[in-house]
C-alpha cells in the first residue's frame, strides 16, 4: 500500500514535469504533424545530402537535352540549358535551409527572446526603448526593409569579404556566395526579431504578475533564476508555435529575395531564380514542369511549416485543445 | 481614448523620422557613389567635384537628411537616376494610382470573400465543410503569390482560356481578377481563420442563448449579435494585412505586367536606382503607420468595452 502510494507520486511528479514531452507524445499522434514532419524531412534531407543524392552536379549543362520533360534519366526534366531540375531543386533546399536556420537562431531565438526578455522583465526605459526600436522595424513593410538592406549592404558586405580575403589569404569565400548569404542573413534576421520580442513581452508581462513569480522572489530566488526556471519556461508554449510558423515564413523571404534578384546569385540555384526562370509565358505555355516543381516545392515547404504549427498550437495551447 | 489618440499623433512625426533617417542612411552608406553612377568611372575629377558641390553631397550627413526631409515633405524625392532629367516624385506619382484600384480591388476580394467564408465555418463547425475551409485558409494565409500565380494562369489562362494573362486596363476589366485574385487568396484565407475563431467565441456566449431564448430569427441573430460582435478583433488585423498586400503588389505587378509602384520598385532594384527605392520604401511606410493607428483607433470605437490608457 505505501509503496504503491509512493510509486503512484513518483509517477505523478515524473508526469508533472514532462510538460515539452507530453506535448511531443500527443503531437506525433496528430496525422497532420506526422505529415508535416515527414514532408520537412524530405524536402530538407534532400538537401542537406544533395551533394551525395542529387543524380547531376547543379551547373551541368546538357545542350543537346534542353527543357525537356520529365524522364528516366531526369526525374524533373531539364531547363533552358539543359540542367536537371531535380538536382538543381535539391541545392536550392541546401541555400535555403542554411538561411533560414541561421536567421531564425539570430534573429529570432537570439535577439527576438533576449530583448522580449529584457523589455517584458523591467520595463521603464529598456522597455520604451525596446518597444519603439520594435515599432519602427514594424513600419516597414518586411519585404521593402529587406529589399532595401539587401540592396544596399551588399556593396559594402562585398568589399569586406575581398578585405577578409586578401588580408587572410583563404580564398574562393566570394566565389562561393559568402557575401550573398550573410546579406540575405542580415536582411531576414532584421525582419523577423519584432514578432517574436512582442510575443515574448507580452507573455513575460503576464506571467511576472503570476503567484509562483511572487512566491520565488519572496524565497530570495535570483532574477535570472526567477526568468529562466520560472517565466522563460512556461512563456514557451506560445514562443514554439510562433517559431514553427515564422521559419515557414523565413523560408518564403528568402524565396522572394532571390525571385527578386536580389538573393543568392546565379549559378548556384536557389528556389527564387528556379521559379523566375520558369515564368516566361512561353515557357508556362509549353514547358510547365519547369515552374510547376519549384512552385510545388516551396508550397509544399511553407505549408508543412504552418500545418506544423498548427498542431504544435492544439498540442500546447490549453484553449485549443 | 482621447489621451491615447492624442499619444499616437504625437509619436507618428518621430516614428516617422526615424523611418526616414533608416532609409536614408541606408540609401547614403549603402551604395556606390551616386556622382559615379551619373557621369561614370572615368569622368574628369573637377567635373565630379563641381557635381558634388551641386549635389550637396560634401556637407554632413544630418544635414543631407534633414534635407531630404525638408524636401521629402513637399513630395519632392529627387531625380531617378535611371529616368534621365524625370522627378522621383513624377514616376511615383503617376504608378501609385494604379497600385491603388489593385490594392483596393484585392482588399475588396479579401473582406467579401473572407469573412461570410470565416463566419460560415463557425456556423457549422465541426462538419466537412468546417474543415475544408480551415484547410484552405491555412494553405493559402501563407503562401507567397509567385506560387499561386503560376498555377492560376496556367490553368485560367493558358488551358481554359478565359482570362488574359497579363496587363492593366483600370478597375473594371477582366484583367484585373487574376492579379487581384492573386493577392487577396491570404486575405481571404486570414481574414476567414481570424473571423471563425472570433465566431466561435461569440457563439458561445450569454447573450447568443438570450437572443434565440427571446425567439429571433436565426438570420437576426446571426447577422446583428454574431457577426457585428466577431469583427470586433478582426478590425486590428485590416490595418496590418495592408503590410501584407505591399508586398503582394511587388512581385504581383511584376507577373502580370501591371504598371504600378511594384513593378517600379522591382525596376528600380534591378537599375540601383537609389532615390526611388528610397521613396517607395518611405511611402508605403508612411502609408501603413497611418493605416495601423486608424485600425487601432476604430477598434476603440467599435467596442466601448476597449480602453486605452
Amino acid at each position: 500500500m505505501a509503496v504503491e502510494q509512493v510509486a503512484g507520486r513518483v509517477q505523478l511528479r515524473y508526469r508533472s514535469r514532462g510538460l515539452l514531452r507530453n506535448a511531443v507524445r500527443r503531437l506525433i499522434k496528430k496525422p497532420k504533424a506526422v505529415v508535416a514532419i515527414a514532408a520537412l524531412l524530405l524536402l530538407y534531407g534532400s538537401g542537406i545530402f544533395a551533394n551525395l543524392l542529387a543524380p547531376y552536379p547543379y551547373t551541368e549543362q546538357d545542350l543537346h537535352a534542353v527543357r525537356q520533360g520529365p524522364s528516366a534519366e531526369h526525374w524533373l526534366g531539364t531547363d533552358t540549358a539543359g540542367r536537371d531540375v531535380l538536382s538543381r531543386l535539391m541545392y536550392s533546399m541546401r541555400a535555403n535551409l542554411i538561411l533560414t536556420v541561421t536567421s531564425m537562431a539570430t534573429g529570432t531565438l537570439v535577439i527576438g527572446i533576449t530583448l522580449g526578455l529584457v523589455a517584458g522583465y523591467y520595463r521603464k526605459w529598456a522597455d520604451t526603448l525596446i518597444s519603439r526600436l520594435g515599432e519602427v522595424f514594424l513600419a516597414f513593410p518586411g519585404i521593402l526593409l529587406m529589399i532595401l538592406m539587401a540592396a544596399t549592404i551588399k556593396p559594402r558586405v562585398l568589399e569586406l569579404t575581398r578585405a577578409f580575403e586578401d588580408s587572410t589569404g583563404i580564398t574562393g569565400l566570394v566565389r562561393w556566395g559568402l557575401a550573398d548569404y550573410l546579406v540575405i542573413f542580415f536582411a531576414l534576421a532584421a525582419v523577423s526579431w519584432v514578432g517574436m520580442m512582442r510575443l515574448v513581452r507580452g507573455q513575460i508581462l503576464y506571467l511576472k504578475e503570476a503567484q509562483y513569480a511572487d512566491s520565488a522572489r519572496a524565497m530570495g530566488a535570483s532574477t535570472a533564476r526567477i526568468i529562466f526556471v520560472h517565466l522563460l519556461p512556461n512563456a514557451l508554449p506560445p514562443v514554439i508555435v510562433s517559431i514553427s510558423m515564422g521559419l515557414g515564413a523565413i523560408a518564403g523571404a528568402e524565396v522572394a529575395l532571390s525571385w527578386l534578384g536580389i538573393g543568392i546569385q546565379p549559378p548556384v540555384p536557389s528556389l527564387g531564380n528556379l521559379i523566375r526562370g520558369g515564368q516566361d509565358i512561353s515557357l508556362l505555355r509549353n514547358h510547365p514542369h519547369l515552374i510547376l516543381s519549384p512552385v510545388i516545392v516551396v508550397g509544399t515547404l511553407i505549408f508543412a511549416w504552418n500545418l506544423l504549427g498548427d498542431a504544435l498550437n492544439d498540442v500546447l495551447n490549453p484553449r485549443a485543445r | 481614448m482621447g489621451a491615447f489618440i492624442v499619444r499616437r499623433l504625437l509619436w507618428l512625426p518621430f516614428l516617422l523620422l526615424i523611418v526616414s533617417l533608416v532609409t536614408f542612411a541606408l540609401g547614403t552608406y549603402g551604395p556606390g557613389d551616386p556622382v559615379e553612377v551619373r557621369l561614370g568611372t572615368r569622368a574628369n575629377p573637377q567635373t565630379v567635384a563641381r557635381l558634388r558641390r551641386q549635389m550637396g553631397l560634401e556637407r554632413p550627413f544630418f544635414v543631407q537628411w534633414g534635407d531630404y526631409v525638408r524636401k521629402a515633405l513637399k513630395g519632392d524625392f529627387g531625380e531617378s537616376l535611371t529616368y534621365r532629367g524625370q522627378t522621383v516624385g513624377g514616376l511615383v506619382a503617376k504608378k501609385i494610382w494604379v497600385s491603388a484600384r489593385l490594392t483596393f480591388a484585392a482588399m475588396f476580394i479579401g473582406i467579401g470573400l473572407g469573412i461570410p467564408l470565416g463566419l460560415l465555418a463557425a456556423l457549422k463547425q465541426g462538419t466537412w465543410l468546417d474543415g475544408a475551409l480551415v484547410s484552405f485558409a491555412l494553405f493559402f494565409n501563407a503562401t507567397p503569390v509567385f506560387i499561386t500565380a503560376p498555377f492560376l494562369i496556367i490553368l485560367f489562362a493558358l488551358k481554359l482560356h478565359l482570362l488574359p494573362t497579363s496587363g492593366w486596363d483600370g478597375l473594371f476589366s477582366t484583367k484585373i481578377i487574376m492579379p487581384a485574385l492573386v493577392m487577396g487568396l491570404p486575405g481571404i484565407a486570414g481574414l476567414a481563420r481570424m473571423t471563425r475563431a472570433s465566431a466561435m467565441e461569440v457563439l458561445g456566449q450569454d447573450y447568443i442563448r438570450t437572443a434565440r431564448a427571446k425567439g429571433l430569427s436565426e438570420f437576426t441573430i446571426q447577422v446583428r449579435h454574431v457577426l457585428r460582435n466577431a469583427l470586433i478583433p478582426v478590425i486590428t488585423i485590416l490595418g496590418l494585412s495592408l503590410a501584407g498586400l505591399v508586398e503582394g503588389a511587388f512581385i504581383t505587378e511584376t507577373i502580370f505586367g501591371i504598371p504600378g509602384i511594384g513593378r517600379l520598385a522591382v525596376e528600380s532594384i534591378f537599375h540601383r536606382d537609389y532615390p526611388v527605392i528610397m521613396a517607395l520604401t518611405l511611402i508605403p511606410a508612411c502609408a501603413l503607420v497611418m493605416a495601423v493607428l486608424i485600425s487601432d483607433v476604430l477598434y476603440a470605437v467599435v467596442d466601448p468595452r476597449i480602453r486605452y490608457t
